[in-house]
């Protein structure tokens, strides 16, 4: 009954949106990694193209070479790793137990605390840099991984985060460990923890980032390559090859990006699922 | 293992409605002790209260004799099976078992034994690997069944743990839950709002309403000598009949041309509340002295359920075998009921029973 | 812990002799002291007493050590609202915000909306559109430093070929600022695309069935039900764009050190100017607090409209 010559008219017509839609994607995916793409790929021609504007020329990692062994970025991303690491495995113990203390534990003073934990929150730590300085300072914290370490050991965010996800335990849970006779710190470690292990990676993966991406702080307490994180690593880099190397830095750039495209590829997921619970919710 | 209640009272410190008030019992070792109530009559906070999971504003709970008011869940040395029941989701059906064990300090062995012993009492030997979301759902109310068996508690409470079930399943769980109990010797205080469950698993029943205990006693005792209307409602399907009648002579008059013979004498002119099960009514498919009128009829394969209207509108159910022929529009005659409870129309208070109560269309002289 | 009873006890019988009562209170006591006291003391040691110590600070002057000298009153505030060059600041850093926010929501939503199709390879798309999340903020600055190179980069080179005016972008007082906003922009589209993606994606498809049914216009689906569903997303990016873009300071210290003549000197960057590189620690402990003013309003409008939500 159907005539032919129409199926086909909107089959075509159906493959124009298909493309269109495509070109409509790629066209903003481009605009999103363009500066990304340019930086990778400038990070493969020779320096001497780039000063001249050309963005063609004889691809090579030489750049990468120059990077890795005419400066410290690689000491740099350790740093940076060392320091990201213990910060978010100390922020996933200490927000959890906090955490744990606000929806399982009954004690006095419980809902002030957690109102000082909210407005916690409210206060940024760029505007607290000051004293602080003096504090690490006296503590004889300077210029070590402590410095970047030892004032990021919790988050008042993370602890936050962390109880509107225990908050969605069944409470019979915590009943039957209860008539059980599990301990806070067997409920804790053995049920709490492993029931909220996406919310956990959710914020390992914050944390990681936040640390990774550093750059005040470090800068006001960091004074040696040898505890310094890649972010004020780059900046220093920058500063020092005034004539614009730009091959190296953006290889350099490079070799910073990767490990955290990474983690982020990893925690994508998790990051999406664990975030709009948290703040939504 | 006895469990004495004397005059447990619980009110939530930011109310000061009582949720329950003067609740006395004492449940004898070995026993299937059910509480039933319609939802939010205070039932589940009783049996918290006995788990230790709620607080107990005042009376005293006992445990084997001990005052057992501010022990700890865990030392009162009991299992509870939950509604939901409780499993987690990351561990094992084994694990899910043995869960409380390690934290006892049991050794390995034990609680391996105690954990394979309480899965083959119930059937799940093989899925011992399994994660909760694996499983059915009466998979997952057995795992809950064995967690409780495998703690060795000989108290063991119960919130509604067939609830989540379908129909035919739940059946066959009553009857697995009651042998279960008597094969191992346990004391169970059963919580559901589900009267066929009360009546058929329990060895006595408490049913609780508005924060209240309205009778503690057998399923027989609580079908056939139910304290107050409420009681005789809750139990027996279809419902009871509690028809408004009047005390003239030696006779209940219900309506002109429906009276109830009783032996008992009544305060003339008084109004009372008559009870009779619809199972336990008599009536003849007549239109000479008939007295109500078959409005709908239920077929139920091995029985009919009838709805009649008498002459002044109240409606009565009606049960009778399945071969009879009945429908809508016949006239019958109520000749009589097996037995009838007569109720105070004030207070809802039982007054007495009465046993083969013969019904006239008329009211018999002298 | 709560309990003497434990192990072999278990299985002895109930009675007064082994059960110990009333530890229970003090147990849980202990443990609040044991979760929450780590946390608290960290929270107490460099968030807390530094506020109140930057609090105390804007009320005195101060050495150039940070030393505090005499008493000063409100007069520390009094001289930061005749500062014309801290208006321009203020100014710079609000239109720096308010832009930030605006281009990022809007720019987010398009890609949240586009990755939204049923397209094979979509998938390559989302990851994609949230790459930027893991780039941080020096590696952004090495870009984009690239980008608006006036010799080498994209821009001069487009507009050279284009036969534009050339603009020097970082060096220019009115496009430096701008420049800056393209590079924050960019940074936070990964992170609102993931969020609003995933709002999107919660939206229940049985409402578009239903507006299908009814014959409502695709354009009118978006307005009516797709943005006030997603409506408590939109409003948690948008505050977190906005306290994340009071706070920048990387981007500016890489990119334009807060020049070219003050134009990109905004609040955070301010305070480190003052403090660490022109020793007025009086001064940049009053501008602390006022930016930490703002943040508390953005972030007590975001706590009081998810109130009832956040916290139980």
């Amino acid at each position: 009954m159907t005539p032919i010559q129409p199926v086909v008219a909107h089959e075509n017509k159906r493959r124009f949106k298909l493309i269109g839609r495509y070109t409509l994607l790629v066209g903003l995916g481009l605009i999103v990694i363009g500066p990304f793409i340019l930086g990778l790929w400038t990070s493969l021609l020779p320096t001497a193209a780039i000063s001249k504007g050309a963005l063609w020329g004889k691809l090579s990692f030489d750049n990468y070479v120059t990077a890795i062994t005419t400066t410290p970025i690689l000491r740099y991303l350790l740093n940076s790793f060392v320091i990201a690491m213990v910060t978010t495995i100390s922020q996933l113990l200490f927000c959890s137990m906090s955490a744990y203390a606000f929806v399982f534990l009954k004690f006095k003073y419980q809902r002030p605390l957690f109102a000082l934990f909210l407005v916690t929150m409210m206060l940024p730590f760029e505007a607290e840099v000051i004293p602080n300085f003096a504090t690490v300072r006296a503590l004889g914290l300077l210029n070590h991984y402590a410095v970047m370490i030892v004032p990021f050991l919790t988050t008042a965010f993370g602890t936050f985060m962390l109880r509107q996800n225990f908050l969605q335990m069944p409470k019979e849970l915590k009943e039957a460990a209860d008539v059980e006779g599990l301990s806070h710190w067997q409920f804790y470690w053995r049920m709490t923890l492993p029931y909220a292990k996406i919310s956990l990676l959710t914020l390992a993966a914050y944390s990681f980032l936040s640390s990774w991406n550093q750059y005040l702080w470090p800068m006001l307490t960091t004074f040696s390559d040898q505890f310094r994180p890649v972010q004020d690593g780059l900046r220093q880099l920058q500063g020092q090859e005034t004539f614009n190397n730009w091959g190296m830095i953006q290889a350099s750039a490079a070799i910073v990006v990767i490990p955290t495209l990474i983690v982020l590829l990893i925690g994508q997921h998790y990051f999406k699922a664990g975030l709009n619970e948290g703040a939504v919710k | 293992m006895t469990i004495q209640l004397e005059q447990l009272a619980k009110t939530y410190a930011d109310s000061e409605v009582p949720v329950l008030t003067d609740v006395s019992v004492e449940v004898a070792d070995n026993e299937f002790f059910v509480i039933v109530g319609p939802s939010g009559c205070g039932k589940s906070t009783l049996l918290r209260m006995i788990a230790g999971l709620t607080s107990i504003s005042a009376g005293q709970l006992k445990i084997n004799g001990v005052l057992a008011n501010d022990l700890p869940p865990k030392a009162r040395q009991l299992a509870m099976v939950f509604q939901s029941y409780a499993l987690y989701p990351f561990l094992t059906v084994a694990a899910n078992v043995g869960f409380g064990l390690k934290a006892r300090h049991f050794s390995a062995p034990e609680i391996q034994q105690r954990v394979a012993h309480a899965l083959k009492m119930v059937n799940l030997t093989e899925l011992k690997d399994r994660k909760p979301k694996a499983l059915s759902g009466g998979q997952r109310q057995r795992v809950a069944l064995a967690r409780a068996i495998a703690s060795d508690a000989k108290i063991c409470l119960m919130d509604e743990p067939l609830s989540n079930l379908d129909a035919q399943l739940r059946a066959r769980m009553r009857l697995e839950l009651k042998q279960l109990q008597q094969q191992l010797g346990l004391t169970v205080i059963y919580v559901t709002h589900d009267q066929v469950e009360a009546m058929t698993m329990a060895d006595r029943v408490m049913i609780l309403n508005e924060h209240q205990v309205q009778q503690i006693d057998t399923p027989i005792n609580v079908y056939q000598n139910p304290k107050n209307e409420f009681v005789a409602q809750f139990f027996g399907t279809p419902q009871i009949n509690l028809l408004t009648a009047t005390v003239t002579g030696h006779q209940l008059q219900v309506t002109p041309d429906f009276n109830l013979a009783v032996t008992r004498p009544l305060p003339e002119g008084t109004a009372l509340c008559v009870g009779i099960r619809p199972n336990q009514l008599q009536f003849k498919l007549t239109s000479r002295n008939a007295n109500a009128r078959i409005q709908t009829v239920a077929y139920l394969g091995d029985k009919l359920v009838a709805t009649a209207r008498l002459s002044d509108d109240q409606a009565v159910r009606l049960v009778s075998a399945e071969t009879t022929t009945l429908a809508p529009g016949d006239l019958i005659a109520i000749t009589g009921a097996q037995q009838v409870v007569l109720f105070d129309n004030a207070t809802g208070k039982l007054i007495t029973t009465e046993q083969e109560v013969a019904a006239r269309a008329t009211i018999a002289v002298g | 812990m709560q309990q003497s009873l434990s192990g072999k006890a278990k299985t002895r019988p109930l009675t007064p002799a082994n059960v110990t009562v009333g530890r229970r209170r003090w147990s849980e006591r202990g443990y609040a002291l044991l979760f929450l006291g780590p946390s608290l003391a960290l929270l107490a040691v460099f968030i807390f007493w530094p506020m109140l110590k930057t609090l105390y600070m804007s009320f005195f002057l101060t050495d150039k050590f940070g030393h505090i000298t005499v008493f000063n009153g409100l007069g520390n505030y009094r001289s930061l609202l005749q500062d014309a060059s801290y208006w321009a600041s203020l100014g710079a850093t609000l239109s720096y915000v308010a832009v930030v926010a605006v281009l990022t929501i809007v720019l987010g939503l398009i890609l949240a909306v586009a990755a939204q199709q049923q397209l094979k390879g979509i998938g390559f798309f989302k990851t994609l559109f949230s790459s930027t999340m893991g780039i941080s903020v020096s590696v952004a600055a090495i870009f984009w430093l690239f980008a608006f190179n006036p010799s080498v980069g994209v821009f001069a080179q487009l507009s050279q070929a284009l036969h534009l005016p050339e603009i020097n972008w970082l060096a220019d007082p009115h496009f430096a600022l701008l420049a800056i906003i393209i590079t924050t922009v960019w940074m936070n589209l990964g992170f609102t695309f993931l969020i609003l993606f995933g709002a999107l994606q919660q939206v229940p498809r049985s409402l578009y069935d239903a507006a299908d049914v009814a014959g409502v216009a695709k354009r009118t689906q978006f307005l009516k039900v797709t943005l006030p569903m997603i409506s408590p997303t939109l409003f948690f990016v948008t505050t977190v764009t906005l306290i994340d873009a009071f706070k920048s300071f990387g981007l500016i210290d890489l990119m334009t050190a807060g020049g070219p003549s003050n134009a990109t000197n905004l609040l955070v960057y301010r305070v480190y100017q003052d403090a660490f590189l022109n020793g007025s620690y009086a001064q940049a402990s009053t501008e602390s607090v006022v930016l930490t003013l703002l943040i508390a309003v953005v972030t007590l409008v975001q706590f009081k409209l998810f109130g009832k939500r956040v916290t139980y």
